[in-house]
């Protein structure tokens, strides 16, 4: 009697467990109830694709200048194309674009060594871009020194106006809404009775009334004669609200915080600006990073609401632009390339904050 | 030896290192702030209120409006008064808020579910309707359903007839509606009675399957209570109710019941935009679910339906009901951004209309805020008590 100790070659799978028709009768036929729905959907799809594509697509002008170009078929993007400037930059005179042009690109060229990890003082760029670089920015933009020429707020609009609402808004809330946080945990009860009434308050009114409260009341809070940029009201008026977030986000991440971290501290001899500085806070924060992302994208879709009060954010151009008498008619064309810019950058900023949240919770498994 | 007792009492710090005073002086320096920073504030305004000319008080609310608004629930002409324009904007916020959180739960349930679903397309569907919607602002939204699409609509002569008796135009959205003659009352005090013998069933099943642990067909029962009873009681006393139908009178239809286009966009878009977000919160609360609990249930003899109705949603609801309660406010004060075309919400005529016409900005905006905050407070006050009964009650 002899004995195979030899392993035999693995089989392939059976023919019944493999391939297309396997995978679709497992995933999209496997009862009675699962077919009637695939059919259901890809009726739907059947019914809504083809004609949105065609539109969007195939039958779409690309090309052209004027209205008579356009094909009745399909989507006009000439009407898009002919607004671009406008889009992009709102009335920012044309001959200085460069000046958001140059600030955008150095911003880019900043934020790339935060990406690689050989570098070394991401701590102290890091510094830089929230501390030095907004005035950078704000002399590259609006000019009024080193011999650049005024351009007023007024003028600033379209996607560059987005976002400088939204970077400025974030920025400025984060240290605001990080002593917020810390008030609300506060063992001394009028500052946490204080922050709680704040945070409750900002965050129980809708962002419309706090816009319009900012460009109406607000003159009136303040000395007779001191006049406020409108620009510079909606941003005050976002930065309040948008801090109560943000204190909530990172109160989140103070709440994740053993109970030792704290004693730890203490026992060292540390009082608690230093406790919080260097042994709560790094980690909270880190801790809490996705969750600012998050506050991010909802603030750069709420930075759409500065069209009521009259800023010329992206959505505002488009309006305008849709108002002119030559180009009527052209809404689908208009708020479709809207909601793509804005769903392009929400998008990717929501894939950017499930990636950190994956690459940060290794460091948190046991 | 005296020594020895002053190293052995530990000599106390000095005032300003005591932390108990040190904590009462930083307070005090904040209560100084506050009232200084809130002084010049009051003041400030009242100076310049009084020379810009505007009044203060709330006697402007007894004052004639002068105004029509597009839409309200409750009597209102251009007699009435300016406290009546706060109603008439309260009640169509509550309407949107109503109509929005009904109609966003359903959707985002099921999207949430769908998205879970073994269905490859299915899911896929889903997936892509939660990623599409939820990055696009919400006021984009609300403008592409009322100036691309509701706006598009063929006018009321050539309107689309959807069958029952439901027209579609660019007027709005024509229904029938019911128009209750006299004996309806009944049916009425029937739908009470049966809903208050429904607690008592309910609490009835409850305490006989405690005790001899026999089941009753409770949903069945609940729905003869609720339904059944009113719709008998409703044919026994004779139907006292007619329906009407939209007519086309002139240029426009009347009768029935009308959906302006400006309530139809905003509660679309809340209801797609909100629906993404729930959708995402439910299926976080079902995977929060451990896979156990469903084998574990299903091992106990239970059928599939029970499993999920009695172990799995709530599980699932525990952790679904803190996001879900966010979402509902969110989509209350989202409701605001109706100003934006001109639906008459409480901001669009009361902090719109009613501000332009008489000046008193700090009250009617105070007014206002007072609303917003009172909502928030109260459906978060609801639902958190509701939390607390499912909640986990440990040992």
């Amino acid at each position: 009697m002899s004995v195979n100790h030899r392993k035999s070659p693995n089989l392939p799978p059976p023919a019944s467990e493999v391939g297309i028709v396997v995978w679709i009768k497992k995933n999209l036929f496997s009862t009675y109830a699962n077919s009637v729905m695939s059919l259901a959907a890809m009726g739907l799809i059947l019914l809504l694709l083809p004609p949105l594509l065609d539109w969007a697509f195939f039958s779409a002008t690309w090309s052209g200048t004027t209205r008579a170009d356009c094909n009745e078929e399909g989507a006009c993007w000439i009407f898009i194309a002919n607004r671009m400037d406008q889009i992009m930059y709102g009335f920012y005179p044309a001959e200085l674009h460069w000046r958001p042009n140059l600030t955008g690109l150095l911003l880019i060229a900043l934020m790339i060594p935060l990406f690689i990890k050989a570098f070394k003082y991401k701590n102290w760029l890091g510094a830089f871009i929230l501390l030095i670089y907004p005035f950078v920015a704000y002399f590259l933009i609006h000019g009024g020194s080193f011999g650049l020429e005024v351009v007023s707020t007024n003028k600033w609009g379209g996607l560059m106006l987005t976002l400088i609402l939204s970077a400025v808004g974030i920025v400025a809330s984060l240290p605001l809404g990080i002593l917020l946080a810390l008030g609300r945990r506060s063992k001394m009860p009028m500052f946490r009775s204080v922050c709680i009434v704040y945070i409750e308050f900002w965050r129980g009114i809708p962002l419309i009334t706090v816009l319009f409260m900012a460009s109406v009341m607000l003159p009136l809070f303040f000395p007779e004669g001191s006049n406020f940029d409108k620009l510079l009201r909606a941003l005050i008026g976002i930065t309040m609200f948008q801090s109560a977030y943000m204190a909530e986000v990172v109160r989140g991440g103070l709440q994740a915080i053993p109970k030792g971290q704290y004693e730890a501290s203490e026992a060292l001899g540390l009082n608690y600006p230093k406790s919080m500085g260097l042994i709560i806070l790094p980690q909270a924060l880190k801790l809490v990073i996705p969750g600012i992302v998050n506050t991010f994208i909802a603030l750069f879709k709420d930075t759409t609401l500065v069209l009521i009060i009259g800023l010329f954010d992206l959505l505002a151009i488009i309006n305008l632009a849709l108002t002119d008498s030559e180009w009527l008619g052209f809404d689908d064309e208009g708020y479709v390339f809207a909601a793509f810019v804005f769903w392009v950058f929400c998008f990717a900023m929501s894939r950017y904050s499930i990636a950190l949240e994956a690459k940060l919770h290794t460091g948190h498994k046991r | 030896m005296s020594e020895l007792e002053t190293a052995q009492k530990p000599s106390s710090p000095a005032v300003w290192n005591n932390p108990k005073y040190r904590a009462l002086f930083f307070q005090a320096l904040l209560i100084v702030g506050l009232v200084y920073f809130f002084y010049s504030v009051v003041n400030n305004t009242l100076s310049n209120m009084e020379s810009r000319g505007i009044s203060t008080g709330f006697g402007f609310l007894t004052e004639k409006a002068g105004f029509g608004i597009l839409q309200s629930l409750v009597q209102f002409n251009e007699d009435s008064s300016y406290g009546r324009t706060f109603i008439v904007g309260l009640m169509n916020t509550g309407l949107v808020a109503v109509l929005g959180i009904f109609m966003a739960t359903l959707l985002g349930f099921g999207m949430g579910v769908a998205r879970l679903s073994n269905n490859w397309l299915v899911a896929k569907l889903a997936t892509m309707y939660i990623e599409i919607f939820r990055n696009i602002p919400l006021l984009l939204q609300i403008f592409f359903w009322y100036f691309a699409v509701l706006a598009g609509l063929p006018s009321a002569r050539n309107s689309m007839s959807l069958g029952l008796g439901i027209e579609f135009n660019v007027r709005g959205l024509y229904l029938p509606g019911p128009v209750a003659e006299s004996g309806f009352s009944i049916t009425i005090v029937a739908f009470i009675i049966g809903f208050i013998a429904m607690f008592f069933m309910r609490r009835w099943a409850r305490n006989r399957q405690d005790e001899t642990g026999q089941q009753f067909p409770v949903g069945w029962s609940t729905l003869g209570l609720l339904i059944g009873f009113p719709l008998v009681v409703f044919w026994a006393s004779g139907m006292p109710m007619s329906i009407e139908y939209p007519i086309l009178k002139g240029f426009n239809f009347a009768g029935g019941i009308a959906v302006v286009p400006e309530l139809l966009a905003l509660v679309l878009a809340l209801t797609i935009y909100t629906g993404a977000f729930i959708a995402e919160t439910v299926r976080a609360g079902i995977l929060a679910v451990d896979h156990g609990q469903t084998e574990a249930s299903l091992a106990l003899g239970l059928k599939r339906g029970q499993s999920m109705k009695l172990v799995i949603i709530p599980q699932a609801m525990r952790v679904i009901i803190p996001p879900l309660t966010s979402q509902y406010l969110n989509l209350t004060k989202n409701s605001s951004l109706a100003t934006a075309i001109g639906y008459p919400d409480l901001v669009n005529v009361f902090m719109g209309t009613t501000l332009n016409q008489t000046g008193q900005a700090i009250e009617i905006t105070a007014m206002t805020m007072a609303v917003y905050l009172t909502a928030s407070l109260l459906i978060s006050s609801v639902m958190n008590w509701y939390n607390k009964t499912m909640a986990i009650v440990e040992r």
